[in-house]
């Protein structure tokens, strides 16, 4: 990076510990490196602090027997147990929630791709009125999750939502469609919800990746006699095939530990329960921190699987 | 005529289309919110389908019913909004002091770890806030923090410091080199060129990260309803109006109101800075 060497003795000495000039002068190399790990530390130690400590304790409470009534007493380092994982496993219903939670993730992630890559070609070039039809796509992702899902919630309301008043009154609904309430709809319409939030991520990288598309590219295949769509085939979509699966991985992790969106929609009835939701049960109405630990980690472990991937093949390029 | 001709007219009215129905479909809910939160809740009872407010029906009655405080028979959003944007604001500032030394030197410095440190703080960008709130909620209940907002801050730092921190990162890099380089040269050292040329050329960055960690802060919810559900007067707007659904029979309208009092501060900010955070969440897109 950096090869002219300024003057050693101006650089001011708070980066380098006293006890270092005995030994002379030291290298630029060595002056940036301290620089780096002092400035690097504070960052680090607060991320270890609330998020890194916390996540080891996750996987220690998961093999510990833990209430919270008894948590005054138990230890951090108390008994181990492979009780909590046990129980987990043999409690009904833990492979529905895992399973439910696998179709929601990939069911949202595929549809906000989707969308969001329609969205991104419709406002690829410039037309009156562009910056107000982007600022407003943006809008369910940045509004507040409580918000929408209210706004949702009353919409499909089978007595005063809209949905169902102009359902009766222009497709000739007998009887009003209790969306988030009945088995049949309820994993849809929530999968229906989180595309419709999050296609405006998509959208952004999408749009970002195809405006960096030279467009010569598209010049040459248009003179070349390639019509719209099959330059959307052959030379948009190759240029976009890494950002898709790089979006891919990502709402799939995201979505995946997704809380709030579906314990405000539907509180995990109607066949909606993920993970996530069963874990909020069990820290909060069961008490058992235990068996809610346990089904953390496995939530973890998928994701520890699915971070790996995204960083072998997304965040090497960026690493060096 | 040929097919090239057939697929740019037919795509040019698909195009039309295609943004008149996205448009209808992400502004609707917002406008269908603000219809809803000014109408008397007998009239949407009546007539649930009516997207217009006659003058007659206007009315703000929902408002003041949200916002009066609860000694007066209120819902006592104001205080929630105080709250809301204390936590929020200090959040962010808090974030920021923490994440812009380390993600200028992970960004820039070559130091012994560089490359775990930066794996790291990608990782925890992708770590979920169901896996980190259990034993935040043990050590909160231990130490007595449960129900302070103060803590609720600290908790706060957990879901913006890593998304700042790579954020950050990626803007420093955008940042060239040997503007750095002939700042050195010219005899400041490293934390003078921080100060007088990384930071101010990064300030419109800085900024939208700022905006960024101030709406992930504003619309949190979940650690909001583990910390904080047994005091009422330290509620978050968020969890003041999911409280308020769940509780005795509140009128649609009103709770709409409450969302639209939720959403505005949001959306204001949002379309202020509308260009600003827009090329600050894909700053890292083009590189992917």
């Amino acid at each position: 990076m950096t090869t002219t060497a300024p003057g050693t003795g101006r650089s001011p000495t708070r980066e380098r510990p006293a006890p270092a000039r005995r030994r002379g002068p030291l290298t630029l190399r060595q002056r940036e490196s301290r620089a780096g790990l002092a400035l690097v530390a504070p960052t680090l130690l607060v991320t270890i602090a609330v998020i890194g400590i916390p996540i080891v304790w996750t996987v220690v409470l998961a093999f510990q027997r833990v209430r919270l009534a008894t948590l005054r007493k138990t230890g951090l380092f108390g008994e181990f147990t492979l009780d909590n994982i046990e129980r987990v496993w043999n409690t009904p219903g833990f492979f529905d929630t895992l399973w439910t939670t696998v179709v929601y993730a990939v069911g949202s992630t595929a549809g906000s791709i989707v969308i969001g890559l329609a969205a991104a070609l419709v406002v690829r070039r410039p037309f009156r009125g562009r910056t107000l039809v982007r600022a407003s796509m943006l809008l369910p992702y940045v509004a507040p999750v409580v918000a929408v899902t209210f706004v949702w919630q009353v919409m499909l309301d089978p007595q005063l939502g809209i949905v169902n008043d102009w359902g009766r009154r222009f497709l000739g609904w007998d009887t009003p469609v209790a969306f988030l309430s009945q088995e049949s709809t309820a994993l849809a319409t929530v999968i229906a919800f989180e595309a419709w939030r999050y296609f405006p991520f998509a959208f952004l990288f999408l749009l970002a990746r195809l405006q960096a598309v030279p467009g010569e590219l598209e010049e040459a295949s248009r003179v070349d006699g390639a019509t719209p769509t099959q330059r959307f085939r052959h030379i948009l979509l190759p240029q976009l095939l890494p950002v898709i699966a790089l979006l891919g991985v990502l709402r799939f992790i995201m979505t995946f530990n997704k809380f709030d969106d579906v314990y405000l929609l539907t509180g995990g009835a109607a066949g909606t329960e993920v993970v996530s939701v069963r874990v909020y049960e069990f820290l909060t109405a069961r008490t058992d921190i235990g068996a809610a630990a346990a089904q953390a980690v496995v939530l973890a472990v998928v994701l520890v699987v699915f971070v790996a991937i995204y960083l072998r093949f997304f965040g090497g390029r960026r690493a060096d | 005529m040929d097919r090239d001709r057939i697929e740019t007219v037919g795509l040019r009215w698909v195009r039309r289309l295609v943004i008149a129905v996205f448009l209808l479909v992400t502004a609707f809910p917002f406008y269908y919110m603000l219809v809803l939160s000014v109408r008397p809740i007998e009239r949407l009872l009546l007539d649930p389908g009516s997207l217009v407010v006659g003058l007659g029906e206007l009315t703000v009655e929902t408002y003041t019913e949200v916002l009066r405080s609860t000694e007066n028979g209120g819902q006592g959003f104001l205080t929630f909004l105080r709250n809301s944007g204390l936590v929020a604001v200090a959040a962010t500032i808090l974030t920021l002091v923490v994440a812009i030394p380390g993600a200028y030197a992970v960004s820039r410095l070559r130091f012994f770890g560089r490359r775990q440190v930066n794996v790291l703080f990608l990782a925890v960008y992708l770590f979920p806030s169901i896996v980190i709130a259990i034993p935040l909620f043990v050590i909160f209940t231990r130490a007595g923090l449960r129900g302070s907002l103060f803590g609720l801050i600290l908790v706060y730092i957990s879901q913006t410091l890593p998304v700042s921190v790579y954020m950050l990162k990626n803007y420093f890099e955008t940042i060239p080199v040997s503007l750095e380089e002939s700042a050195a040269i010219d005899g400041a050292g490293r934390l003078g060129i921080i100060r007088r040329v990384s930071l101010p050329l990064a300030a419109p960055s800085i900024m939208a990260v700022a905006l960024y960690d101030f709406m992930i802060a504003w619309n949190e919810f979940l650690f909001a309803l583990l910390f904080l559900v047994d005091k009422p007067n330290r509620w978050t707007v968020s969890l003041g109006l999911a409280q308020l659904a769940d509780g005795v029979e509140v009128p649609k309208t009103v709770l709409m109101a409450g969302s639209v009092i939720l959403t505005l501060p949001i959306v204001i900010l949002f379309f202020a800075s509308e260009r600003l955070l827009t090329e600050g969440l894909t700053s890292g897109a083009e590189k992917g």
